[in-house]
């Protein structure tokens, strides 16, 4: 009997530890990262733009193209993943159809993001003549996140009670009716939810952006779709590699890293925040 | 207009976009082959796959991308190893242990880890793993495979923790019930019936971890050390598929032999992993348990 009750105690201690492990490591990470660079924000930091080779000034080109690429990509998913979100729920019948529809999400979600990188370049940048711009890489990051949506979506219009649109195709009205004013409303917070995480993943991308639109340095600001434009993720890249003069851009790079985790991780806790509160309040 | 003539329309409608995802992938399947296979009229498909040496640009080119896809392997496999099994034990301790307050912050806090971009955990890899790689080991780099494998554990653990917790989540009550009826503990009742119960759950979800950590390319491409060889141990340097094309595309001249190899690199990394995704979809889906009857 001991021995058995001894077994549980180092297994438990296993579990506890791994778990202590996980938080450990996340806490040192955001500790290190905001140690170092909060000194670096400042009102500057974040409205001016890069000078002396990026060794002074701040990153305001940057957040403004990530905010731009990470606007245009859920404008191309949102739609896309609710309408089909719809149909896989509301009217799909369970069948060899709907199966490969479903493997065909999951495996789109799978496709490596430098994969996504190279497929922008191929039909965006080069097969449309987007060039590397805005346009080509919102609409990479777009089909990057459109699983994310999909998945979210689905999720929310599961949790909308069967009864209410039973209720409502008893009055008599049409399924496409129901669908558009008792299932989608009731929804909608859920569907808020997935695409806020999807803004999350869009923001922090890197690789799918190299080749589509992101710019090593702009003087200017874009003024088109088709314009480059710099972002945060590549911002920081560059600043942690191609740099002559490392020592000096440490500052900065670091402020750049501090901005970007706190947007990725920000737009992340409100989602969950909201998901809980959903959660929470639920009157069914 | 005749009502359910209307509402057919709709559904056709419906229909077009839910078939979205999969136009994608074939598009992602059509770009990758129109700009990847012109590099098999100047290289074999044998000499591309098995091909030791990987020296694009000198003269003459050497396309043989072994060198990348062991150096993908490796550092999958090593972070394997590590986020396996913390993957699973957090699993085990959110779903079975941990106290209701507790969980509701741990959950979240695994949420976060997943949603950290890449580029700022490869930029850690660098400016704070690899310095105390090469001191503790007296290494002439912490750019390695040791490095690169850690930090894509980190990238992986979220993957494989939030799918076997969602797995032993679902097994069913009454089980774990008759197993303290029968007098087991609570270690006896997590390993020999909790777990198995879930053990489709939670292949599944190791595989699409193993997946996360093939696809991942700005880790590997910060830490990794960029070296196209071989290696010979986990301190060696290694240049994976995804870090080669991220490295190299933006030097590669337009259309070039060079540009064609890395679009065909994109195509095997992305079989690979759509390998990956399709045991796991199976695995899910051939073991399901459907109601507690199925066991």
């Amino acid at each position: 009997m001991r021995w058995r009750y001894f077994k549980q105690n180092v297994f438990f201690l296993m579990v506890r530890g791994s778990a202590l492990c996980i938080a450990l490591a996340i806490g040192a990470f955001l500790l290190y990262i905001f140690y170092h660079g909060v000194g670096a924000i400042s009102w500057s930091f974040l409205t001016e733009p890069p000078r002396d080779s990026m060794t002074k000034g701040g990153i305001m080109p940057a957040i403004l193209g990530t905010f731009y690429l990470t606007l245009g990509a859920i404008s191309v998913a949102l739609p896309l993943g609710i309408l089909s979100a719809v149909y896989l729920n509301e009217y799909a019948k369970q069948g060899p159809a709907v199966r490969i529809i479903r493997i065909g999400v999951n495996c789109l979600a799978g496709v490596p993001s430098i994969v996504f990188g190279l497929f922008g370049l191929g039909l965006f940048v080069v097969y449309l003549h987007f060039g590397s711009s805005i346009a080509s890489g919102a609409l990479t990051l777009g089909f990057l996140i459109l699983p994310t949506i999909i998945g979210a979506s689905e999720e929310a219009l599961k949790g909308v009670p069967s009864t209410f649109r039973e209720a409502s195709l008893a009055l008599g009205v049409s399924k496409w009716q129901t669908i558009l004013r008792i299932v989608l409303p009731n929804a909608l917070p859920g569907i808020l939810t997935g695409s806020i995480l999807g803004i999350g993943r869009a923001a922090g991308e890197t690789a799918p952006i190299m080749f589509t639109a992101a710019a090593f340095f702009t003087p200017l600001l874009p003024r088109s779709i088709f314009d480059q434009v710099m972002a945060l993720p590549y911002h920081v890249y560059v600043l942690a590699t191609a740099g002559t003069r490392i020592e000096e851009t440490r500052p900065i790079q670091y402020g750049t890293i501090v901005v970007l985790v706190a947007l990725v991780l920000g737009i992340d806790l409100i989602a969950i925040f909201i998901r809980s509160w959903i959660r929470k309040r639920k009157r069914w | 207009m005749n009502r359910t003539l209307k509402e057919k329309i709709i559904k056709r409608i419906f229909f077009l976009f839910a078939i979205v995802s999969l136009f994608i992938l074939g598009l992602i399947v059509v770009f990758l082959f129109m700009e990847g296979l012109p590099i098999f009229r100047t290289v074999s498909i044998r000499d591309f796959l098995f091909g030791m040496y990987w020296y694009p640009t000198s003269e003459p080119p050497e396309f043989g991308i072994r060198p990348l896809i062991v150096g993908s392997l490796v550092v999958t496999f090593f972070a394997t190893v590590i986020a396996v099994p913390l993957g699973i034990l957090s699993a085990i301790y959110i779903s079975e242990i941990a106290p209701g307050a507790v969980k509701e912050i741990f959950k979240p806090v695994i949420e976060l880890l997943a949603g950290l971009p890449s580029v700022v955990l490869g930029f850690f890899g660098m400016a704070v793993i690899a310095p105390w790689l090469q001191e503790t080991f007296d290494l002439p780099t912490g750019l390695n495979i040791a490095n690169a494998s850690l930090v894509l554990a980190f990238m992986a653990v979220p993957t494989i923790s939030s799918i076997s917790e969602d797995a032993l989540y679902s097994v069913p009550r009454e089980f774990k019930e008759a197993s303290y009826a029968l007098g087991a503990t609570k270690f006896e009742t997590t390993v020999r019936v909790i777990v198995p119960a879930a053990l489709s759950g939670i292949s599944t979800a190791i595989i699409l971890g193993m997946a996360r950590a093939i696809g991942e390319t700005m880790v590997v491409l910060m830490v990794a050390g960029g070296a196209a060889m071989i290696p010979e141990s986990i301190f060696d340097s290694v240049r994976p598929m995804p870090a080669s094309i991220a490295a190299e595309m933006g030097e590669a001249p337009f259309r070039s032999d060079h540009y064609h190899a890395l679009f065909a690199t994109g195509i095997v990394l992305f079989f690979l992993t759509l390998g990956f995704n399709l045991i796991a979809d199976y695995v899910s889906n051939k073991f399901k348990e459907v109601g507690s009857g199925t066991l």
